[in-house]
């Protein structure tokens, strides 16, 4: 039913929900569903209530039954409950614990007005940054330290390139203001914060490009902070990746 | 006739200073609704010239809608309902002669004013107003390069909010004298009216969340000027500098702001829950029932409203273990709501209401907080709002459940309060026109953006395109809500033109205009003890009676 009437509501041009591409996507659709039916029902039922009370000219004396009204009280009880334990059960699983072991891992820098994406590289291992080196100019706007091994082989990238179907760990952090990060398509939100490193895990599913928003005003280029999620297939993933190492390499031999 | 004129305007009755605050609340409230006009028309025609701004630039976009916002909040929704309405009519409807400190009073009034001049005065400085919302989220606001408008423009914003706390405590102080010590011998807790139930709860909240407000005032501008680093994180830069140097925390202003901002919303609507309450009383002719559950029901109100903050903050890098107990303290609140609203819809069940202006807003205000509350419960869940947070469902939300609920119940009070400021009633005809395009309007303009929300539209975009996302499907919709706004703008001439005119030329009003019970529409020299409750309206058989709660053994007649 649920499916149903979400696809005539698209067919209807009703601006809902964009396609979803994540795994958990589709829990936080059902439930934003139904609880918008719960709502959507409960303030008809309140108007046509009111509708009742304007057209009856005739004034009774009757107070109103006070069982009735504690009655009605619990029914809202028993929504609000059910509302607090389905969504409750979804957060925890998606924010209480971890990503898996085998979660691949990318780091989200936001800085006005900009995103950027790292990677790792083939040590899987994040080199050090220091907000003394940040230099965009010198094509070094996360500030890598040249001298840490660690970060000879990381990948930074305008773009986010996942491949479908494999776990992902962000670690999303702000060189100067807090930005919001948003990926609609994957039914996910969290803020990139200064001083912090928040991690938020996800498994895009379906490929696909998907727009990146900054959903925390912060500052003149707020509206224009965009990037673009990019889902492809796992071997996609691996050349695009292999691609820029080899430009990587490239570079450092011809320095 | 000069020392007239100014002891009309340095008074300390409260009346008079209720109707001066209402006029402050209706310069704001114009120059807050002339922004969104401007918003809304550049969201739908990026290109056209605005007047005295010429093409909108992105920044001055976002300083548009930070003057709005905090016009809005401060200037309109925590004036007009608690000290706007307060000093109208609170000492008569707990039988006082007067408040408990009057000075105390007025200089809490032309302590607002001087905030609202610091404020608007930013608009004509070098670099504009502050841009970064009402919020005011650092290090953007902490830091004067982060963009334009937040050097001496942030400096103007956080000046004048500083002083509108202290204004308003020393309000609040008054207030919550007055309930406490100038009641009326008879005049018991559970023969107050509702709206000193609001009153009383909202003045304790201002005590409490000013103060907090203040001091997360005084820490930003020291951040900005004195070296300290409360908000700023090691490493933090600007524009390629490094400004960061101590060990703050961004998150910390959040805790300290939103301590003070979702209560401070409560503070628009406890005391229009009260009035609703009085009013849908009096145009139905019935007693509250369970008056004891709909005062304790505001006070519970106002009491979790202290423990829900965090809900502004699931995915603002809180625990997500907090995220929960928030959601838990959040989804409690909406239990005291929906006793409010049942109560109310009780009262109204048994029909034959009186639709006098005043009872239609009231009706509006409840039809508005049904249709914006009952989204709260939705977004209280962070696993729903880490897909709702900061879009426009937000924005739907909070514009419904307290900004036009808040609007309307400001208009019903007006509207029934009216013969006690000039002795003279509005026109009801031009009432009646004002309320239901009113209320088109504000479904029109707010209903939608729910939609553009689910669609995930994100608040503060100047512009429906982008880099990665356009949002062109949505542009009929953006159209209709820009033209919603301007008949909801423009319907809005017409009140003004009632106010104005009705001083002049409306009916002289009775002694008792709307036949109420409560203790302001009678002279309060000439009463004793209160022996009545306040809402002693009685349906019977062969008509109606009603006890006012000036009359003393009249009931045994």
């Amino acid at each position: 039913m649920y499916s149903a009437l979400s696809l005539l509501l698209t067919a209807r041009h009703v601006a809902w929900m964009p396609p979803d591409g994540s795994l958990r996507g589709p829990i936080v659709d059902r439930l934003m569903f139904w609880n918008l039916i719960a709502i959507v029902a409960a303030a008809v039922i309140a108007h046509l209530w009111l509708i009742v009370a304007l057209i009856r000219r005739r004034s009774t004396s009757r107070n109103f039954p006070s069982p009735v009204r504690w009655g009605l009280v619990g029914v809202f009880c028993v929504m609000y409950a059910w509302m607090a334990l389905t969504a409750q059960r979804l957060w925890a699983a998606n924010r209480f614990t971890g990503p898996s072991l085998t979660a691949m891992h990318v780091e989200v820098v936001g800085e006005q007005f900009q995103w950027y994406f790292r990677y790792p590289g083939p040590d899987a291992t994040f080199g050090a940054t220091r907000p003394q080196l940040v230099n965009a100019a010198a094509g070094n706007p996360l500030g890598l330290d040249a001298r840490d091994p660690d970060g000879k082989d990381d990948v930074v990238s305008s773009v986010l390139v996942l491949p479908a179907g494999h776990e992902v760990d962000l670690q999303l952090r702000s060189l100067d203001v807090i930005h919001g990060f948003f990926i609609p398509g994957m039914r996910l939100k969290e803020n990139a914060v200064p001083g912090l490193v928040l991690h938020l895990h996800f498994t895009p599913e379906k490929p696909g490009t998907y727009p990146i928003l900054c959903t925390q005003v912060c500052g003149m280029g707020h509206g224009r902070m965009q990037a673009r999620l990019m889902v492809v297939s796992p071997a996609d993933y691996t050349v695009w990746l292999d691609k820029r190492e080899r430009a990587l390499q490239q570079q450092e031999a011809g320095e | 006739m000069r020392s007239r004129a100014l002891s009309r305007i340095f008074t300390t009755d409260h009346r008079r200073l209720g109707i001066l605050y209402l006029y402050l609340a209706l310069a704001a409230v114009m120059v807050g609704t002339i922004l969104s006009l401007m918003m809304r028309i550049h969201r739908v025609w990026p290109n056209l010239m605005v007047p005295f701004v010429g093409l909108v630039k992105p920044e001055d976009y976002l300083a548009m809608v930070t003057m709005h916002g905090t016009l809005m909040v401060f200037f309109v929704l925590l004036i007009a309902p608690q000290a706007g309405f307060a000093n109208l009519v609170l000492p008569e409807q707990i039988g006082a002669r007067r408040m408990a400190f009057p000075r105390i009073n007025a200089a809490a009034f032309w302590t607002s004013v001087m905030a609202f001049l610091v404020l608007i005065s930013g608009a004509h400085i070098k670099g504009g107003s502050a841009i970064s919302g009402w919020s005011s989220y650092p290090p953007l606001s902490a830091l004067p390069a982060a963009g334009p408008g937040q050097g001496l423009g942030m400096d103007l914003w956080l000046i004048s909010i500083g002083i509108f706390c202290i204004a308003s405590w020393l309000s609040a102080v008054n207030m919550l004298a007055t309930i406490l010590g100038e009641r009326r011998a008879g005049m018991t807790w559970s023969r107050m009216p509702m709206t000193v139930w609001g009153w009383l709860v909202t003045s304790i909240l201002s005590l409490l969340i000013f103060a907090v407000l203040l001091a997360a005032a005084v820490l930003l501008f020291s951040d900005r000027h004195f070296g300290s680093s409360f908000f700023i994180p090691l490493g933090d830069m600007i524009d390629g500098r490094i400004v960061g140097h101590g060990d703050g925390s961004p998150l910390l202003w959040l805790h300290l702001f939103w301590f003070f901002g979702h209560p401070g919303t409560y503070l628009a609507v406890l005391p229009g829950m009260g009035l609703a309450t009085s009013l849908f009383a009096n145009f139905t002719r019935r007693r509250v029932p369970g008056y004891r559950v709909m005062a304790g029901g505001l006070v519970a109100i106002g009491g979790l409203g202290l423990v829900v903050w965090g809900h502004h903050m699931f995915v603002s890098g809180m625990n997500p273990w907090a995220g929960t107990a928030f959601a838990l303290t959040t989804m409690a609140i909406a239990v005291p709501s929906t006793i409010e609203v049942i109560g109310w819809l009780a009262m109204l069940w048994g029909g034959g209401l009186r639709l006098k202006t005043p009872m239609l807003f009231a009706l509006g205000f409840l039809s508005f907080f049904i249709v914006g509350g009952l989204t709260g419960p939705v977004l209280a869940q962070p696993a729903l709002d880490s897909y709702l947070h900061n879009t426009f469902f937000v924005v739907a939300h909070f514009h419904l459940v307290m900004g036009m609920a808040g609007v309307f119940v400001v208009f019903a009070g007006v509207y029934y309060w009216y013969p006690l400021m000039t002795g003279r009633m509005m026109s009801e005809t031009l009432g009646k026109l004002h309320f239901w395009i009113s209320v088109v309007g504000v479904y029109g303009t707010f209903l939608p953006m729910y939609f553009a929300g689910l669609a995930g539209e994100p608040r503060h975009y100047d512009r429906l395109a982008g880099p990665a996302t356009s949002f062109s499907t949505l542009i009929p919709l953006e159209r209709g809500i820009t033209y919603s706004g301007i008949v909801l703008a423009a319907a809005q001439l017409i009140f003004l033109w009632n106010v104005f005119a009705s001083a002049r030329r409306g009916r002289v009003a009775d002694e008792n205009p709307w036949q109420a019970s409560t203790l302001e529409w009678a002279n309060v020299a000439e009463f004793g003890r209160i022996e009545n409750g306040p809402y002693e309206y009685e349906l019977q058989s062969g008509g109606e009676r009603f006890h006012p709660q000036w009359e003393t053994a009249a009931k045994e007649e």
